[in-house]
């Protein structure tokens, strides 16, 4: 199993680097730079700045210039905009934000949607399983750009409960509306696959036998039937880590949380380079380890995958 | 008599209207006894043996009565069904490939049958669990226990599947074709096995099969069911030697036109019937040789002489009458 996670991660390496110089090279490549403007700068103007940054430089060196950082200092060069700003400075400021929230929410989008969808199936055709399924269809077509400003009317505007927008480093009144917006679809999808794909075990070959051995109900779910139950669920959580950084950029809009997703916003509109592409190799990065993370839990529930 | 299943029927709700598996089976089991229920792929075989223990699928039902020593446990609520199963009423399936769970070790499944019925600790449950496994002659137990199924081939599978059965000393044992899904070799050895540890723990066992050898060789009565309907039922021997039910002599004309690599369905002409729409008179009407105009008309009776009985407007030999 150490030999398995060790060489997983090990195949991770390569793919990051083609991320990184993926990324690198397509910033590169797309037409205008950080200082194009309405109005052109003199060339002379240009000229300073691109030397400033590094721009005049060959490509190839540029590269290895920013990759040495990287992997040394863990420096993503300066913002292109932001001149007292450099990119970690951005990051270390935004991610911690997005991080705490986007936990949260991956936490309850599981801890509410895995129960819910495993009552569903077990009491199958309940008033229980309607409701479940009913409320998980609900959730469903509530997105976070959606769920964002219904909470805000609700919980801000009409009952007066909870502050409208902002951090405040936390403090738990602010994390409340965006965690539950970013949750509430995940929760739903992770109900509702968890509730089919214990419905297929449950009517496998292996819970009869289960049945059969006289144990009661409780062991036969909890025992036999959750974790082959919980295998395409698992595969689920990667694409969902995905949708939550990216859900992100919604969330920071509509809260002013200022997490990564604003800056990433930010820079895009104000071609900000060196921010984008940080942010970029940053979330490809974790989305690499959490696949790899997936990809080792999946091992672990499966004795049939061989490591 | 240790079981006694009266009137069992079994249905299955489906979109394309009812599926009904099981007619009216009657039969009932003593102490130590071997029966066979044969039949057909499709006759309801194991949807009987599903009913008994209350393992029908969600969209099954079951009426009629099925009482272990005297006491009702078809239907029963699920607390009550589970101090019978494992305990007195173990059951081997027909698919040893998809019968055990392959996300769990073969030790914590056998354990914890033991640590559930008898409280044991797991040390205990394990230790004994060694010792069923050496019964049903897994090699190398001590280390093959902490395996998982599918470091198993088919045949090992099964005897685990036995072993597990076995654990509580149940006083039946029903085995669904326990042998079906291997092949010819292993059969005989699973048979045997079956054989020697029914003496060894005194128990009934019920075999399902359709293999007419089968019956012959380990099974002292026999029931011949047929479209969830028993046509005939006695002695194997009389019943081997002097049909009375045109089915069962189909039955065993089948297995003499066999060679040496035999297989499992018997040669009758015809399909078995659709059990959405139960066919007026005797299932087996469209497909008997010495059909009469009633089988097709009137369900023949179950008629019984001695300890025989069948359900036949023509029997093939006329019974002989209690002198
Ligand atoms: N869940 C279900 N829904 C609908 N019909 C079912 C269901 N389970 C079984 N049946 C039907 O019940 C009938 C009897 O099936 P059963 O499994 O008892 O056959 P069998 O005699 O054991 O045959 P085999 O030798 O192939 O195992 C079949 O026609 C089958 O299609
Ligand atoms: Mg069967």
């Amino acid at each position: 199993m150490f030999q398995f996670i060790l060489r997983r991660l090990l195949i991770a390496l390569p793919t990051l680097f083609i991320l990184i110089a993926a990324t690198f090279l397509l910033m590169h490549l797309a037409p205008g730079g950080p200082f194009t403007t309405e109005k052109p700068l003199p060339d002379e103007v240009m000229a300073n700045l691109e030397a400033k940054y590094g721009l005049d430089e060959p490509l190839a060196r540029q590269f290895g210039t920013y990759l040495f950082d990287l992997v040394t200092d863990f420096d993503f060069g300066p913002s292109f905009v932001f001149k007292d700003l450099s990119v970690r400075d951005i990051i270390l400021q935004g991610f911690p934000v997005t991080l705490t929230y986007g936990f949260w929410a991956f936490i309850v989008a599981i801890s509410v949607g895995i129960p819910l969808g495993v009552a569903a199936a077990v009491h199958q055709n309940s008033w229980l399983d309607y409701l479940a399924v009913g409320v998980s269809i609900g959730a469903q077509v509530l997105p976070n750009f959606v769920m964002a400003p219904i909470l805000v009317l609700i919980f801000t505007l009409w009952l007066g409960w909870l502050p409208g927008g902002g951090w405040q480093g936390g403090q738990i009144e602010y994390v409340i509306m965006p965690v539950i917006a970013l949750s509430t679809s995940f929760m739903a999808s992770v109900a509702r696959m968890t509730r089919s794909s214990m419905l297929e075990i449950l009517h496998s070959n292996f819970i009869r036998t289960a049945r059969a051995k006289g144990l009661n109900g409780t062991s036969v779910i909890w025992r036999h039937a959750l974790k082959p139950a919980m295998l395409p669920v698992i595969s689920f959580l990667g694409p969902v880590f995905v949708a939550m950084i990216t859900g992100s950029m919604i969330i920071d809009y509509y809260f002013g949380t200022g997490g990564i997703g604003q800056f990433f916003t930010n820079a895009a509109l104000s071609r900000d380079y060196g921010v984008m592409m940080g942010v970029t190799i940053l979330v490809g990065t974790l989305t690499i380890l959490f696949t790899t993370v997936v990809d080792i839990l999946y091992a672990w529930i499966d004795p049939r995958i061989r490591y | 008599m240790l079981l006694d299943v009266h009137n069992l029927k079994v249905w299955f709700k489906t979109g394309d209207g009812q599926v009904n598996a099981v007619n009216g089976l009657s039969f009932s089991l003593d102490a130590h006894e071997t029966l066979a229920i044969v039949g057909e792929s499709g006759s309801g075989k194991s949807q009987t043996a599903f009913a008994i223990l209350g393992l029908l699928a969600r969209n099954g039902y079951a009426s009629g009565s099925v009482r272990f020593k005297g006491k009702e446990i078809l239907n029963r609520p699920a607390g009550e069904l589970n101090r019978v199963r494992a305990r007195q009423l173990a059951m081997v399936f027909q698919d040893p490939m998809t019968s055990l769970n392959p996300y769990m070790r073969i030790a914590d499944q056998m354990t914890e049958v033991l640590q559930y019925h008898q409280s044991m600790s797991r040390q205990d449950a394990l230790s004994e669990s060694l010792r069923m496994l050496d019964a049903v002659q897994i090699p190398d137990a001590v280390s093959r226990i902490n395996n998982y199924p599918h470091q198993f081939s088919g045949g090992m599978r099964q005897r685990v599947m036995i072993a597990m059965a076995l654990l509580c000393r149940p006083e039946i044992l029903i085995a669904d074709e326990p042998t079906t899904a291997l092949d010819m070799t292993v059969q005989r050895q699973i048979l045997d096995l079956l054989a020697s540890l029914r003496d060894e723990f005194g128990m009934a066992v019920i075999l399902i099969t359709h293999d007419m050898g089968i019956v012959a060789e380990f099974c002292e009565s026999t029931l011949v069911m047929y479209g969830g309907r028993m046509m005939e039922a006695g002695g194997t021997e009389t019943l081997f030697k002097s049909p009375l039910h045109p089915y069962t002599s189909g039955l065993l004309s089948a297995i003499l036109s066999l060679d040496a690599c035999h297989q499992d369905l018997p040669t009758i002409g015809g399909e078995p019937p659709l059990m959405t729409e139960l066919p007026l008179g005797c299932p087996f009407h469209d497909r008997c040789d010495s059909v009469q105009s009633i089988c097709r008309t009137t369900l023949p009776k179950m008629e019984s002489i001695e300890r025989r009985r069948y359900a036949c407007h023509r029997p093939l030999a006329q019974p002989r009458n209690p002198p």
